[in-house]
């Protein structure tokens, strides 16, 4: 209690710009970045991102902040895109009028009514139990979906047109780049929206009850109630994903609300951290990157991505964003210049370690893949014949070498690790 | 209609007993650990594979041998250097764990084995009808499963009841810390039960390939299903895993062979509907369309009103 209380405190006080710094920070990056990176597949890329910061900061909503683990998040967030491409049909149609920037709602709305409906039954606990009658639900939806071909449009889904709407100064999301600016105003918001929550009473006692669920009941919170509220939030905020797929790609398919995407979700959300609220973002921009930059150079990109999550799962169950706060001690005492040269000095050979792993896996997928008789391939602009000895040498030279330095550079940067965190002489900062 | 029942009973539990080899596995290194096992249909998976590989070499029948015991290291392996790993993180992340080994093993797969289904047969000597009734054979092959899963469940609950290694585990499942401390060697159990539960996975993948395909989805195909017996027959209870296989492999050959559908119950009592109602998908629902929805829901409900399952003592 005492340390929500200095929170709440040191943020009143807090000046203006600490404050609001990061929230205009986040406003201003939104409107710049398309400016500074324009090409199409950049402004693709984006999109994406936003659709998926929001959706995995709603998972976290669940798993980070409420202790819930889903394995059927992809429900709302697919059952909201497909309110919204109904939606949109109907405006083209006019059964309704409507502005299109609109749609998200609708798609938050349906996934709110199914987290109720869920919820009502399924937050009764939280661990195993709650984690499988999502997969069943999760499971449920999805198969269902092939079967009820009037809503679900069975599976080639049910796609839409979202230049149909009325023209409101002259934005008829003809481009793909104000589809952009409608995203991340909707992002905007929403990550605002979710922060503050997460802020509020409730979002507190969803913490509490995620730590230890009986002190929280015997505080006089029902813990059904606060993992109900939690939940249905997070479908909500799920749905309004949902609704900007939709209007992003303006199909919506069996594939948005299946096992993969809900799989995905928690892929991203647990790299990039799910212990601060930041982490989801992370994790969301990272994997988009990942997976659209890395799926253009390479076939076996899912595999990369499998294993990064297996290593964070057992070693830096923290994530990404949980290695970055691990530096701001050492950042606050000043120290974190004496972190730099034993990182490089680590960092190299690394770089050569994995470079030497990577390049032998694509060269075994290559030799397997590849049509007969061609033995040509090219890595980082290299090109070279795989059916030779001298490429398998070199990348078992450097996945050796550079393995054998990583480890004889570790008890260095352990030092210096331990030297950039110890305590102030005054004592000052050593519990942080 | 009775040749249908016949045959669909009898493929009911050729399923279910296949789906018993998994389940059986998987609720004991849950009752053990705490933890559901995502990767345990990977496993089932491997040996299926690896039972591929080693039939190009040696043949079928030393496959069935060496591929579950080669499974069974490496799902030791993983509980070893894995699973304790992680355990210091706690359930939730065990369970992430095993979630994405399951990610891993799949991608893994497609990176040794490729995309494509291989072909795993049933050895030559398996390939010819046993009896034929009603003009409709039934393979030779099929009877084997059978016979290897009705082996393997009484080995098992010999085992587990009759032996003084089977004392050892169901004393280490519900007192881990006393077993310890009257000199046994606790980690070593879990991780031998891992291991084993791993090859009776990887033996159910063995037999399994030739009769349901080897590729790279078969792990995703029977996954959740193995998850819905272990949760419905009651977490922990081999008992409760062995009924819940055969309901389930029953529920789903039996929905698959009568093929009634919505409209039909509506015309036993003469109700007519539109057809092109916003529902009109309900009224012609049928039995084989909702079959692979039956499980979950079986498991959501039995989750909702019963949670501890149908023959489990504790919930958790």
């Amino acid at each position: 209690m005492s340390e929500i209380a200095n929170t709440q405190t040191g943020e009143i006080s807090a000046p203006f710009a600490k404050r609001f710094g990061p929230w205009i920070f986040l406003a201003v990056a939104l409107i710049v970045l398309p400016l500074i990176f324009s090409s199409n597949i950049a402004v693709y890329t984006m999109n994406l991102m936003g659709i998926f910061i929001i959706f995995a900061l709603s998972y976290n909503m669940l798993l980070g902040q409420g202790g819930m683990l889903s394995f059927g998040h992809a429900v709302y967030f697919g059952l909201g895109g497909f309110m919204s491409v109904h939606f949109m049909n109907y405006i083209e149609y006019e059964v309704v009028v409507l502005p299109m920037f609109m749609l998200p709602i609708f798609g938050g709305i349906i996934g709110l009514v199914f987290a109720i409906i869920v919820g009502s039954f399924s937050t009764r606990r939280a661990g195993t139990v709650f984690a499988m009658i999502s997969l069943g639900i999760g499971e449920l939806i999805a198969a269902s979906s092939l079967i009820f071909v009037a809503f679900f449009g069975g599976e080639e889904g049910v796609s839409g047109d979202r230049t149909m709407g009325p023209v409101i100064m002259d934005v008829d999301f003809a481009q793909d780049i104000e589809v952009y600016y409608l995203i991340a105003a909707w992002a905007f918001v929403t990550i605002a929206l979710m922060y503050l929550f997460s802020r509020t009473p409730m979002g507190r006692m969803a913490n509490a009850v995620r730590d230890n669920d009986e002190r929280a009941e015997f505080i006089g919170y029902s813990q059904r109630k606060v993992r109900f509220i939690s939940f249905c939030a997070s479908g909500f905020f799920a749905g309004i994903a949902g609704g900007l797929f939709a209007i992003n790609f303006e199909i919506v398919t069996e594939e948005n609300l299946n096992a993969l995407t809900s799989g995905v979700v928690l892929l991203m959300t647990y790299i990039g951290g799910v212990g601060f609220f930041i982490g989801p973002i992370v994790g969301a921009v990272v994997f988009t990157l990942l997976q659209t930059v890395l799926s253009n150079h390479t076939e076996i990109w899912q595999l990369y991505v499998g294993v990064m999550f297996v290593l964070t799962v057992m070693y830096v169950p923290q994530g990404l964003t949980g290695i970055m706060a691990m530096h701001i001690p050492a950042y606050r005492m000043k120290r974190l210049s004496g972190l730099v040269v034993p990182y490089i000095k680590a960092g190299i050979p690394t770089i050569l370690m994995l470079s030497g792993i990577v390049s032998f896996l694509e060269m075994v997928h290559h030799v397997r893949a590849a049509a007969l008789g061609e033995t040509m391939m090219s890595l980082i602009g290299i090109e070279f014949d795989t059916h030779t000895v001298m490429p398998w040498v070199i990348s078992g030279v450097l996945a050796v070498v550079g393995g054998y330095l990583t480890k004889s550079q570790m008890p260095q940067l352990r030092e210096a690790w331990e030297q950039a965190n110890a305590p102030l002489d005054s004592g000052e900062g050593a519990s942080s | 209609m009775f040749e249908l029942l016949f045959f669909s009973l009898l493929n009911g539990i050729v399923t279910g007993l296949l789906l018993f080899m998994l389940a059986s596995g998987l609720t004991l290194i849950f009752s053990m650990m705490g933890v559901l096992n995502f990767a345990h249909a990977s496993f089932y998976m491997l040996g299926a594979y690896f039972a591929y590989t080693i039939s190009l070499y040696v043949g079928f029948w030393p496959g069935l041998i060496i591929a579950p015991i080669l499974v069974g290291l490496f799902g030791a392996l993983v509980e070893r250097y894995g699973l304790r790993y992680v355990h210091r993180w706690g359930h939730v992340a065990e369970l992430i764990f095993t979630f994405g080994l399951a990610f891993l093993i799949e991608e893994v797969v497609q990176f040794i084995w490729g995309k494509d289904t291989k072909a795993y047969h049933e050895p030559e000597i398996l390939q010819f009808a046993l009896f034929t009734v009603f003009g409709q054979d039934f393979p030779a092959y099929k009877a084997f499963m059978l016979l290897i899963s009705i082996g393997i469940f009484i080995m098992l609950l010999m085992i587990l009841t009759r032996s003084r290694v089977g004392l050892i585990i169901q004393a280490a499942i519900t007192k881990p810390n006393m077993t310890a401390m009257l000199g046994h060697n606790v980690p070593l159990v879990f991780m031998g039960v891992f291991g084993v539960g791993s090859a009776l996975a990887g033996l159910a993948g063995v037999i399994a390939g030739p009769a349901l395909g080897t590729f790279p989805g078969m792990a995703v195909v029977l996954g959740s299903i193995v998850f819905v017996i272990v949760v419905v027959g009651g977490l922990g209870s081999l008992g409760g895993a062995f009924v819940a296989s055969l309901i389930i492999g029953l529920l789903q050959t039996f929905a698959i062979a009568l093929d009634y559908s919505v409209s039909d119950l509506l015309a036993v009592f003469s109700i007519t509907t539109e057809a092109d109602s916003a529902l009109r998908d309900l009224w012609t629902l049928s039995l084989p369309q909702v079959a692979p929805i039956l499980p979950y829901l079986l498991l959501v409900l039995i989750l909702i009103f019963r949670p501890t399952g149908l023959f489990g003592k504790r919930e958790t």
